[in-house]
């Protein structure tokens, strides 16, 4: 069948009452980067977190690496070898630096050295015992980022890792999707930014109120960016 | 003059066995407090039950060396673990099924099931308490030439001391401490991140049964093994705790032996304060400081 490493079909998810998603297609191939774009409140996030089973309720299709994700419980999910990067980071203020990136388990061989990961983000090295929160934004993101490399993930579920950086840490960033990328690492990565979104990704999947309206090719980007300004509303 | 002063200052050997008193009474304070903050930490549940489980450590201690002869210092190693084991099945049945719902279910669930441990065993035994002796090798007491000191009571406050000293290095150095403390921060994210949260918090929970009952332990040969040993103590913890602030690992511990020490203090200048001053100190730290010495806000 497909060479799909993550095959998400008819997902519909609920928070309480409010339904959010509403049958969300998409597939990511091995090795893949692909983006979710789509405007405030279309649903990006809200996707990320049920793939991780972190919404009240879901239905729908969600096959990674040839389990069924829709029924499982969230750490299960992380233990299959899923490793999720929060919108708002989730860096924990109790921790330092060091603990949380040591957090997550490794749930499968293969992960990378704690020292490769202070290679890439040489700044968390030199701030190993601080507390987590006291990190700027940038070096939040960077640990944010950091502590799912060690697991042994191979699907990175990462949300808008850009969101409120200077330009330079945004490149940073880029810079290490990519290497990412080269190691082997299959990413989905939720954007706004479609700018950057199109210096990293392989392609781009268009999320509007809880819907999959478009896919577009990295390399169609560019005849396509008047409908892509129209879904964005930029 | 020195006449005035020699009647208000006690002679030294009531104002040091007052001191005395009250760091036992502070050691009770500090393991118990700590283990309500642990679990309200993780599980956001006061823990009404906890009086009931320290009165449960105690009669395990009894039940142990009147029907099986197991001496005092297995106790203090069985007792925890039993109890600890009860304390993770309450969770399991009773907690877990209100684990998404106000602090105040739980409050009220704890509630009940302290009046229910602590009816049945005023049913069965009495109000009046039984007494457990001191174990022989730490009978009598040392001349430390301006005073007696019970051996007894001097273990009690080491093993206090030792016993927070431990839960603190578990939960501020060590791996399962961190996770204690990232899932006290955020559960959902823990989960996600291939952690069993569910039985983290029975582990808790039954964490701070244990605690609770080694504390139970350690008190049966100083006060007598009664079913209303618990009641008598908790509201004062709870006092504790509002005081040191609800969740703080180390406001817990601090709060829980300076309080001892004040009350004891309190029954040598002014006796007839001791058993309120706890409660006016509480009133006090409400009025400037809301959310405890040692609490954050919000
Ligand atoms: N916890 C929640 N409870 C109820 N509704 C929610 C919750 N979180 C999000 N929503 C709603 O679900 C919809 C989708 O939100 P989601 O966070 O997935 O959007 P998004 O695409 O990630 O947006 P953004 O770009 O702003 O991050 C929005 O209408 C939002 O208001
Ligand atoms: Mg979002």
């Amino acid at each position: 069948m497909s060479e799909a490493l993550l095959e998400v079909a008819d997902l519909n998810a609920w928070y309480g009452e409010s339904h959010v998603l509403h049958g969300i297609d998409f597939t990511v191939d091995e090795g893949e980067l692909v983006t979710l774009l789509g405007r405030n409140g279309a649903g990006k996030t809200t996707t990320l977190k049920a793939i991780m089973g972190m919404v009240g309720r879901r239905s729908g299709r969600i096959a990674f690496a040839g389990a069924e994700l829709i029924a499982l419980p969230s750490d299960r999910i992380a233990r299959l070898g899923v490793g999720y990067c929060p919108e708002e980071r989730g860096i924990f203020a109790a921790l330092d630096v060091e603990e949380n990136l040591m957090l997550p388990p490794a749930v499968r061989p293969g992960g990378m050295s704690v020292e490769e990961i202070y290679t890439i983000f040489p700044n968390l090295a030199e701030r190993r015992r601080s507390p987590g929160t006291k990190l700027s934004g940038g070096e939040q993101q960077m640990l944010a980022i950091g502590r799912i490399l060690r697991t042994g993930a191979r699907l990175l579920l990462l949300d808008e890792p850009t969101e409120g950086l200077a330009p330079v840490i945004v490149r940073q960033i880029g810079a290490v999707l990519r290497t990412l990328k080269a190691k082997g690492f299959t990413i989905l990565l939720v954007e706004q930014n479609f700018r950057f979104a199109a210096t990293v990704a392989d392609r781009h999947y268009v999320v509007q109120n809880g819907c999959v309206v478009d896919m577009i090719a990295n390399s169609d980007l560019g005849i396509r960016s008047d409908r892509l300004h129209e879904y964005l509303g930029v | 003059m020195f006449s005035f002063l020699h009647v208000a200052m006690p002679p030294l050997p009531l104002f040091l066995a007052q001191l005395l008193v009250g760091l036992i009474n502070g050691g009770f304070y500090a393991i118990l407090s700590l283990g309500l903050a642990i679990i309200f930490g993780l599980l956001n549940i006061i823990n009404f039950a906890h009086g009931a489980l320290y009165m449960l450590g105690a009669f395990c201690a009894w039940f142990l060396l009147s029907w099986l002869g197991i001496s005092y210092w297995a106790a203090l190693l069985i007792a925890p673990v039993a109890v600890g084991l009860v304390g993770m099945a309450i969770e399991r049945l009773f907690l877990r099924r209100i684990a998404r719902l106000d602090h105040l279910y739980g409050l009220l669930l704890t509630f009940g099931l302290a009046l229910v441990i602590d009816g049945v065993f005023r049913q069965l035994y009495g109000s009046s308490g039984m007494p457990y002796s001191i174990p022989a090798e730490l009978q009598g007491a040392t001349d430390l030439g301006f005073m007696f000191l019970p051996n007894y009571r001097a273990w009690v406050i080491v093993a206090s001391f030792a016993v927070c000293a431990v839960t603190w290095f578990v939960i501020e150095r060590t791996r399962i401490g961190a996770l204690l403390r990232a899932a006290t921060e955020n559960p959902e994210l823990v989960r996600a991140f291939g952690i069993n949260v569910p039985r983290l918090v029975t582990l808790t929970y039954g964490a701070g049964a244990a605690l609770a009952a080694f504390a139970g332990v350690l008190a049966a040969p100083i006060y007598q093994v009664s079913p209303l040993m618990g009641v008598n103590i908790i509201t004062v913890v709870f006092a504790v705790v509002v005081i040191g602030g609800m969740g703080s690992i180390l406001g817990a511990v601090i709060s829980g032996f300076a309080l001892g020490v004040i009350e004891g203090m309190t029954k040598v200048f002014w006796p007839e304060a001791s058993t309120t001053v706890i409660f006016v100190i509480m009133a006090l730290v409400l009025l400037v400081k809301p959310a405890g010495l040692f609490g954050r806000a919000g």
